[in-house]
C-alpha cells in the first residue's frame, strides 16, 4: 500500500518535472524564434519537411472524409425534406471542427512524429551536442525553425483539407446524389459565417500546430539517447498530441462557440 | 599558466560520485591523455570542460576564465575557441561532408563563400578527406567520419581540441591514422589536445603528460615512461591490461560457493 | 543550391495553395463575399413580433435580395421590435408605402424579410420608416387560433 502510494508521488512529481521543464522549453524555443525572422532560409527548409510533406495526406484524407460527410449527411437530412442544408451541415462541420482536428490528428501523426525521432535521432547521435560545442545553439538552430515552421504549416494544412473536403461533398451531393448546386453553394454561404467560423476554425488550427509541435520537439528533444527511447518519444509524441488535440478542442470550442 | 585548470572537481549523479575531488592542469601546446577504465567519467568530464555540464562543486579555468560562471554569450565565445570531435563524430547526417565542415565556418562568420570553399578544401586536405566532400556522412566508415569531424573541429582554428575516446572501434590502420593525425595537427597547429582514451598504447605514443582517473580520483600522473615505472599494482595492472589484480575479475557479491549451496530464492 | 532554389519553389507552392484554400473558404464557403457589398441606405421597420430573426438575415422583394437586417432592438415605449434594416444601394426606387412581413424560408429554414411594393411615387431613402408591417407568424399562436375558432365552431 505504502509502495502503491509512493509509487503515485514518484509519478507526480515526475510529471511536473517533465512539464516544468517542457515549458522551460518552449521559453528557450520562443527566444529563437525572432533571429529566425533573419535567416528565413532555415524555416524554409522545415516548411518543406514539416509542411509540404504532410499535403498528401491532407488532400487525400480531406476528399474521403469530405465525401463520407456528403453521402451520410444526405441520408440523414433526406427523411427531413433539407438535403438541400447539405451544403451547410458540410461546410460547418469542416470548418469549425473536422478541418482543424482531423487535420491536426494527422499532422502529428506524418509530421509530429518526423520530428521527434529526428530530432531524437540528432541527440542520439551526439549532434545537438556537437553543436552546442561549435558554440551553435541547437536550439535556435534546429528547434525553433521547426517550431515556427509547424505553427505557419498547420494552418496552411487545415484549410486545404476543409476546402478539398467541401468540394469532396460537393461532387459526391451534386454529382452523385443529385443535390441542387445552386441550393448547396448559397445555403452554405448564408449560414456560415467568416468570422464566427472560418476564423475560429483557423485559431483553433494555429494552437494545434503550436501545441503539436511543441509536444514533438519537446519529446525529441528529452528523448533517452538510445534507439529505444527515441522510439518511445515518437510513440508518446502521437498519444500526447492526439490528447491535446481533442482536449484543447473541447476547451476552444466552448469559448469560442459556446455562447451563441 | 596551464590553459585549463581543475581544482577539487565534485560531480554526482545521483547519490554516485563521478568527481570526487579532481585536480588537473593541462598545459599549453601539450597533449594530454586522461585515462581510465570505461565509466570513470571521461567523456563527463569533458562535457564540463565545455560548460554542457556543470560540477556540484570546484572550479574548472579554460586561458583564466572559470567556465562555470561565465554568461551565455561569453561560453559560446569561449567555445569557438574550443574544438571538441565527439566517439561518433557526430556529424550533420542531412548534410554532406563539405557542408560539415563549412558549417562552422558559415555559422559563425560571413566569410563570402569562395573563402568558405578554400577552408574547408584545406581541412579537408588535412585529413587526406578532400575527394569524399560530396559524400554523405552515412557513405563514410567510422574512421572517416572521426576524421571529417577532426577537420571539422579545427575550422575555426581553434587554441584547444578535445578528443573522445578518438581510437575506439577503429581497424589498425584508421587507428594509425588517427594519432598521426592527431600529434601532426597538435605540432602544426600549435594546440593544446585532450585526449580522452583507454587505449594504453596508442595514447601512449602521443601524449605528453598523462591522467589515470579511477574512482572519480586521480590515480597516477606522469609522463607515460613514469606511469609504467609506477609502483602502483592498479596502475600496472591497466597499463598491461591484466584480467585480475586490485580490479577483480568478478563483480563483487557474495561468495562463489555459498551462492551455489543457497537455493535461489525467488525460484 | 539548385536544390535550395525547389525547395522554395515548393514551398512557396505549398503556402499558395494554403492560402487559396483560406480564400475559397472565406469567399465562396461563408458569407464574407457579401460584406463587400457597397454600403447602401438605412430603413427600419418596426415589428409587433419577429419571430426568430437575426441580424444579417435577408431582407428581399419579390425573391430579390434587396437588403439585409442591421440591427435589432427594442422600443422602450412602444414595445415592439424595431429593425434597422440596410438597404442596397442599386435599389433605390423603392415606393414608401412599401410593406415588409416576416416569412420563414421553408418549414425549418430561417427567416427573412420579404417586402412588398406599394403605389406611391416617392421612395424609400435613408433614415425612412416602413410603416405597413406585418409580425412573424408564430406557429403556436396559430394553432392555439386554429383550436379555438374550431371550438367556437362546434358551438
Amino acid at each position: 500500500m505504502i509502495n502503491w502510494i509512493r509509487g503515485l508521488g514518484r509519478w507526480g512529481l515526475g510529471t511536473f518535472e517533465r512539464l516544468g521543464r517542457g515549458h522551460l522549453f518552449l521559453m528557450q524555443m520562443m527566444a529563437g524564434v525572432p533571429s529566425l525572422f533573419l535567416r528565413f532560409s532555415l524555416v524554409m527548409q522545415q516548411l518543406f519537411s514539416v509542411g509540404v510533406l504532410s499535403v498528401l495526406i491532407i488532400l487525400v484524407s480531406g476528399l474521403f472524409v469530405g465525401m463520407v460527410l456528403g453521402l451520410q449527411g444526405y441520408n440523414t437530412l433526406v427523411d427531413f425534406g433539407a438535403e438541400e442544408s447539405l451544403g451547410v451541415l458540410v461546410s460547418l462541420s469542416l470548418v469549425r471542427e473536422l478541418g482543424p482536428v482531423v487535420s491536426a490528428l494527422l499532422f502529428a501523426g506524418r509530421a509530429g512524429s518526423a520530428l521527434t525521432a529526428e530530432v531524437g535521432l540528432m541527440k542520439s547521435t551526439e549532434q545537438l551536442s556537437g553543436m552546442e560545442m561549435m558554440a551553435v545553439d541547437p536550439i535556435r538552430r534546429i528547434i525553433a525553425p521547426r517550431f515556427l515552421a509547424g505553427i505557419i504549416s498547420m494552418p496552411l494544412l487545415a484549410a486545404i483539407f476543409s476546402a478539398v473536403g467541401i468540394v469532396g461533398a460537393f461532387l459526391v451531393g451534386h454529382g452523385l446524389l443529385g443535390v441542387d448546386d445552386g441550393a448547396f453553394w448559397s445555403q452554405m454561404q448564408a449560414k456560415t459565417d467568416f468570422y464566427d467560423d472560418i476564423m475560429n476554425g483557423v485559431i483553433k488550427s494555429v494552437v494545434f500546430g503550436f501545441v503539436v509541435t511543441w509536444i514533438a520537439l519537446f519529446e525529441g528533444h528529452d528523448a533517452m539517447p538510445t534507439s529505444e527511447g527515441v522510439g518511445r518519444a515518437t510513440t508518446r509524441t502521437v498519444v500526447h498530441s492526439a490528447f491535446a488535440i481533442l482536449g484543447l478542442d473541447f476547451v476552444l470550442t466552448a469559448l469560442m462557440f459556446g455562447d451563441e | 599558466m596551464p590553459l585549463i585548470k581543475i581544482r577539487d572537481l565534485h560531480f554526482y549523479r545521483g547519490n554516485r560520485a563521478i568527481f570526487d575531488g579532481v585536480n588537473i592542469d593541462i598545459e599549453r601546446g601539450k597533449v594530454t591523455a586522461i585515462m581510465g577504465p570505461s565509466g570513470t567519467g571521461k567523456t563527463t568530464l569533458l562535457k564540463l570542460i565545455g560548460g554542457q555540464l556543470r560540477p556540484q562543486k570546484g572550479t574548472i579555468e579554460v586561458d583564466g576564465q572559470d567556465v562555470h560562471k561565465l554568461s551565455r554569450s561569453d561560453l559560446y565565445e569561449l567555445r569557438k575557441r574550443m574544438g571538441m570531435l565527439f566517439q561518433s563524430g557526430a556529424l550533420l547526417t542531412d548534410i554532406n561532408v563539405y557542408d560539415n565542415v563549412a558549417f562552422p565556418l558559415r555559422e559563425h562568420t560571413d566569410l563570402p563563400e569562395s573563402l568558405i570553399r578554400d577552408l574547408v578544401l584545406m581541412k579537408l586536405q588535412a585529413v587526406g578527406l578532400r575527394n569524399a566532400r560530396n559524400l554523405m556522412p552515412s557513405e563514410l566508415s567510422g574512421g572517416m567520419a572521426r576524421r571529417v569531424a577532426l577537420a571539422r573541429a579545427v575550422a575555426l582554428e581553434p587554441m584547444m581540441i578535445m578528443y573522445d575516446e578518438p581510437f575506439t572501434g577503429q581497424d589498425p590502420i584508421s587507428m594509425g591514422t588517427l594519432v598521426n593525425l592527431i600529434h601532426r595537427i597538435n605540432d602544426a597547429m600549435g594546440l593544446t589536445s585532450i585526449v580522452v582514451s583507454h587505449d594504453v598504447g596508442e595514447t601512449s605514443e602521443i601524449a605528453d603528460h598523462i591522467y589515470l582517473l579511477s574512482g572519480g580520483k586521480i590515480i597516477e600522473q606522469g609522463s607515460p615512461e613514469q606511469l609504467k615505472q609506477s609502483s602502483s599494482e592498479w596502475v600496472q595492472q591497466f597499463i598491461q591490461g591484466l584480467p585480475d589484480g586490485p580490479v577483480p575479475f568478478h563483480f563483487a557479491g557474495p561468495d562463489y560457493a555459498d551462492d551455489l549451496l543457497q537455493p535461489e530464492e525467488n525460484a | 543550391m539548385m536544390q535550395n532554389k525547389s525547395t522554395e519553389i515548393i514551398v512557396g507552392l505549398f503556402v499558395a495553395a494554403g492560402l487559396a484554400a483560406l480564400f475559397m473558404l472565406a469567399m465562396k464557403v461563408s458569407n464574407l463575399g457579401d460584406f463587400t457589398d457597397e454600403a447602401g441606405y438605412q430603413v427600419t421597420a418596426e415589428f409587433e413580433n419577429i419571430g426568430g430573426l437575426k441580424v444579417r438575415a435577408p431582407v428581399t422583394m419579390a425573391g430579390v435580395r434587396v437588403g439585409r437586417v442591421a440591427d435589432i432592438s427594442l422600443d422602450p415605449v412602444t414595445y415592439n421590435a424595431k429593425v434597422s434594416i440596410n438597404m442596397y444601394s442599386q435599389f433605390d426606387t423603392i415606393p414608401l408605402d412599401t410593406s415588409a412581413s416576416i416569412y420563414t424560408a421553408g418549414l425549418l429554414g430561417e427567416q427573412y424579410i420579404g417586402l412588398v411594393a406599394g403605389a406611391e411615387e416617392e421612395f424609400l431613402q435613408d433614415g425612412d420608416v416602413i410603416d405597413l408591417t406585418q409580425p412573424a407568424l408564430v406557429l403556436e399562436q396559430v394553432i392555439g387560433q386554429f383550436l379555438y375558432s374550431k371550438a367556437e365552431g362546434d358551438e
